[in-house]
């Protein structure tokens, strides 16, 4: 191996991360995945010390949140490419192992965009020091693990006190959040809206209830919305530091723009004008599968691929299905570990919107999705597979919304 | 009697009690009913408003813990639902909301008052002060119904940390015997007669079945039952109905319910 790392790495790092590249390499040969996540663990534990190492002395920001990131870090990642190389955890593994694995190459002063899970951050961002942070949103998700949002948003919180020379990049959109940044010394406040509200009806603050108009949201202890510098203003427009900016994204939905406003504005940051951001997120059209057509079976049916894993994930994707022609709905259902094992989430989905489409219902809890269905008087079939159900559609491509282990599945089947 | 014209179901404090999916139940009632012919009104009532004291059923669901204690100060402000109990109205309170409707419920480390409407009481743990607090039960739970209220087996999610007894000389008797899960966690220790025989499943730890889970007293259930319980067991819905409406027309719909309980049957019977 030639690789020279730069002087300031301790040996011991250097030995890390060229376990890192063998350990990845054997396993993208073995069809193991990517490999991220096992080169990762292993750098970690020859040299402990390495994401510190290789993450300083660098332009780089963080991406957290509920729902949102992968597709704000690429967005970002787009963005930052405009002025220099640009490393990423695009694969989506968003902890320390996989943070490390996209640090752990050359050019070590390359900027990064990063992923990370909402409870690994203040990790992850003292070990690499950020420069920025974003703070999409925080919902519940995973309902049988830490469903504490209050908890989350109090962690980053007090991350800030430990990160003085961060900006946060903050959705004032969401209370929790909000409260969470206003703990930093430095923040950029962004409306990128909030769809979901039911997991933030209680002020952070003061657990006193939060008031909500048109304009906003505030608490009797004076927690209010921050008046925002950047803001999704309609479905192709931003309100930009004082002036208004048409953006196109080929990315749908409003969500995604709102995504791309978070984005543009963690990149003004790191020094990229806003117009060169826009047009460099412009030409992104799908994010590891998420809005992408792929082929289902192979009978010529096609499934444009969406997510929607905790129930504002999903009211996102009523929102961006309505945008559109309306297709046959495949909803593919799943209650594995990563999904969560408790599928009550889906009651509080108003699925009484997909009436008048063809809804086609599969994945390992489909008779629970079925049984919802039933009482939102949608009628609807039940099928063995995605495959399946594409092949029974009335229509040629369908829509298909999957929440997180069945797209996973979906992904890798239809790219064999 | 209650119920002459629409029945109106109150759904209480969901912003605060709604966390785990359980203002489904509502639109489980309000489907049955309208199914059957019968006009049904949900009324939600949000969280800061007085709770009415005229709707025939009252649906409490499970939340996170500062919500919670917000939920019993509410609840606890004009005590509509002890009156409308005793005036016939039924009560269904699921976790956090089984826990309010207690004597007392643990939150942030201190004791809260419940709205003390049935006789239990919740604590992180009923283990003598030396042994370390039993782990948070989650997952999913099998309850054999006492044979009392003549339903079939009771399946559904669970999710709490506190576990739950009856006071003695305690009113009611326990939903059912907890054949996987935790449950309340009382190993069947306290309580008389459930007629669905106490299991004695030992200790306060809550292994997995043995002990009960629930109370009814009354028209008053509470249970730790998520899924929502009444989605995944529609003859509990059909009971509480029935309570308000006495006999009801037959509902042999939807289907899709039974292909659900059957599916539940079979994957919990496997793993």
């Amino acid at each position: 191996m030639t690789t020279s790392f730069p002087r300031r790495f301790t040996a011991r790092t250097q030995a890390a991360l060229a376990v890192e590249r063998l350990a990845a390499e054997a396993s993208r040969r073995l069809g193991r995945g990517s490999g991220e996540m096992i080169g990762g663990k292993l750098a970690l534990r020859v040299s402990p010390g390495a994401l510190a190492e290789v993450g300083s002395h660098r332009h780089t920001a963080c991406v957290s949140g509920t729902n949102g990131k992968t597709t704000t870090t690429r967005l970002l990642a787009r963005a930052l490419g405009t002025v220099g190389p640009v490393k990423s955890n695009s694969g989506g593994a968003n902890m320390a192992p996989g943070v490390l694995a996209a640090l752990s190459r050359p050019p070590f002063d390359a900027a990064a965009a990063l992923e990370v899970d909402e409870i690994w951050l203040p990790k992850v961002a003292r070990e690499i020091l950020p420069r920025v942070v974003l703070l999409l949103n925080i919902s519940r998700d995973q309902l049988d693990r830490s469903n504490e949002t209050r908890r989350i948003a109090s962690m980053w919180r007090e991350l800030g006190a430990e990160l003085p020379d961060a900006t946060v990049v903050a959705n004032v959109d969401d209370p929790l959040v909000a409260w969470a940044a206003a703990g930093w010394r430095r923040q950029v406040w962004v409306s990128a809206g909030q769809n979901w509200t039911a997991d933030a009806m209680v002020c952070p603050q003061c657990a006193r209830l939060l008031h909500r108009n048109a304009n906003g949201w505030w608490s009797e202890c004076g927690l209010a919305r921050p008046e925002p510098i950047v803001a999704v203003t309609g479905p192709r427009e931003l309100l930009w530091y004082g002036r208004t900016i048409s953006a196109h994204l080929d990315l749908p939905g409003r969500v995604n723009l709102g995504n791309a406003a978070m984005a543009a504005a963690a990149a003004r940051e790191l020094g990229v004008e806003v117009e060169a951001a826009l047009a460099a997120m412009a030409g992104l059209g799908d994010v590891q599968g998420r809005y992408q057509e792929v082929a289902l079976g192979e009978q010529g049916r096609r499934g444009r691929l969406l997510l929607a894993k905790n129930p504002a994930g999903w009211v996102e994707m009523m929102e961006l299905l309505a945008d559109a022609p309306p297709r046959p709905v495949v909803i593919d259902f799943n209650s594995q570990t990563a999904d969560g094992r408790d599928p009550s989430w889906i009651w509080d989905v108003p699925f009484e919107r997909l009436a008048g489409r063809q809804v086609l219902v599969t994945g390992g809890r489909k008779e629970d999705m079925s049984v919802r269905l039933a009482y939102a008087e949608v009628p609807h079939s039940v099928h063995a597979s995605a495959e399946d159900a594409a092949l029974a559609a009335n229509e040629k491509v369908v829509d298909v919304v999957a929440n997180y282990t069945a797209f996973r599945d979906l992904l890798v089947r239809s790219s064999r | 009697m209650r119920g002459a014209s629409a029945t109106r179901i109150a759904l209480i404090y969901p912003e605060l009690l709604g966390t785990y999916g359980d203002g489904g139940n509502a639109i489980v009632l309000e489907q049955r009913l309208r199914w059957r012919g019968l006009p049904a009104d949900v009324v939600s009532v949000p969280a800061g408003s007085p709770v009415p004291e005229s709707c025939d059923i009252y649906l409490l669901g499970g939340g996170e813990d500062a919500p919670q204690v917000l939920a019993a100060d509410g609840i606890r402000q004009n005590r509509a639902i002890v009156r409308a109990v005793g005036s016939g109205a039924a009560v269904l309170a699921v976790c956090a909301g089984y826990q309010v409707i207690g004597a007392t419920f643990p939150s942030g480390g201190e004791i809260h008052e419940g709205l003390n409407l049935v006789d239990i009481e919740t604590r992180r743990s009923f283990a003598p002060p030396q042994t370390p607090p039993p782990g948070r039960a989650v997952g999913d739970i099998v309850v054999e119904p006492d044979p009392r209220l003549g339903l079939p087996t009771l399946y559904g999610y669970e999710n709490h940390a506190g576990r739950t007894r009856r006071l003695p000389g305690a009113g009611g008797f326990p939903l059912g015997v907890v054949r996987r899960g935790i449950g309340d966690g009382d190993g069947g220790a306290t309580g008389g007669g459930t007629g669905g025989g106490d299991g004695g499943g030992g200790g306060t730890g809550g292994s997995d079945g043995g002990g009960t889970d629930g109370i009814v007293d009354g028209r008053v259930i509470g249970t730790y039952l998520h899924g929502p319980v009444l989605a995944q067991n529609p003859a509990l819905a059909d009971l509480l109905l029935t309570w308000i409406h006495g006999e009801l027309p037959p509902l042999d719909a939807p289907r899709e319910a039974q292909v659900l309980r059957e599916a539940r049957r079979r994957a919990l019977a496997t793993s």
